[in-house]
């Protein structure tokens, strides 16, 4: 006997039930991921390279993000913050 | 290869190209799966769910060059996101004692999540109205006025739609077709 074989419709109905959508904003900041990493690997790279921003950064991260033109979203501020730490 | 498989695979390889509309068609195909990974088979509290589902669609990204047979991503995400679980529960255990899934319990579970993709995707293969009906009822628990509503549908034929879609997805599932109705619509 096959799995399809045993499908009665009130198990078809269960199993499509247990898949709901993800919570609102969960899907739409996965598909941001790309993004994120990109502007995180282009800020730690600045960080390493440029021995004033490096400062800047551990000083107030939130302004240094603004003023080199990042939006410091707290995913953004909390992963350089991680990142800071090991550089 | 089944045509999910050649899908999923065409749907990796533009990933690693950098196509962005691609990376959103995977988090749409895989998105439900993960959180229901999540919150359904390791049960963890919506706050850390969230952040395992971040990390596990993170870790899909930043390590797809590492997947060695692009048709299977399902299983290699699924395995992903068990490993973020795993460590989120370890992590939250050293903090405070949490109350754990037995593991056949929670293996279980798994399983059927995996049955459940495999009817998403038969759901997915119906086309519409029937895989939009079948999913606000049974996925998203709208009412059948709700659905009505939504779907511009009398209300009252709702649970006889439902009934012919659920008979369709079955057929669907069992790999056969059933004749088309005189409409063109359900059967």
């Amino acid at each position: 006997m096959t799995q399809a074989d045993v499908y009665d419709e009130e198990r078809i109905g269960r199993l499509i039930g247990l898949l709901p959508p993800a919570p609102e904003g969960w899907e739409q900041a996965a598909k941001e991921i790309p993004a994120f990493r990109r502007s995180l690997d282009e800020i730690v790279s600045r960080a390493e390279a440029d021995a004033a921003f490096r400062p800047a950064l551990a000083a107030n991260l939130e302004t240094a993000l603004r003023e080199a033109g990042y939006e410091p979203e707290p995913r953004l501020v909390e992963a350089l913050r991680r990142h800071l730490g090991t550089l | 290869m089944t045509d999910e498989a050649r899908t999923d695979a065409e749907l990796v390889r533009r990933c690693r190209r950098g196509d962005p509309d691609a990376w959103n068609e995977l988090v749409e195909r895989f998105s439900r799966y993960v959180h229901a990974i999540c919150a359904k088979g390791f049960r963890l509290e919506p706050h850390d769910a969230e952040d395992a589902f971040q990390e596990a669609f993170t870790r899909v990204y930043t390590r797809l060059d590492s997947l060695r047979d692009d048709s299977a991503v399902r299983p290699w995400i699924a395995q992903l996101t068990r490993r973020v679980c795993l460590d989120r529960l370890a992590a939250a255990a050293r903090e405070q004692p949490v109350e754990e899934v037995a593991p056949d319990v929670r293996e279980a579970t798994l399983d059927e999540l995996d049955e459940a993709f495999a009817v998403r995707e038969a759901l997915t293969r119906l086309g519409e109205p029937c895989s939009e009906i079948l999913d606000r009822f049974f996925a998203r628990d709208e009412s059948y006025r709700t659905i009505g509503d939504a779907l511009d549908i009398p209300s009252g034929t709702i649970a006889s739609r439902i009934s012919r879609c659920l008979a369709k997805l079955r057929a669907e599932l069992e790999g056969r077709k059933q004749p088309v109705g005189r409409s063109g619509e359900y059967r």
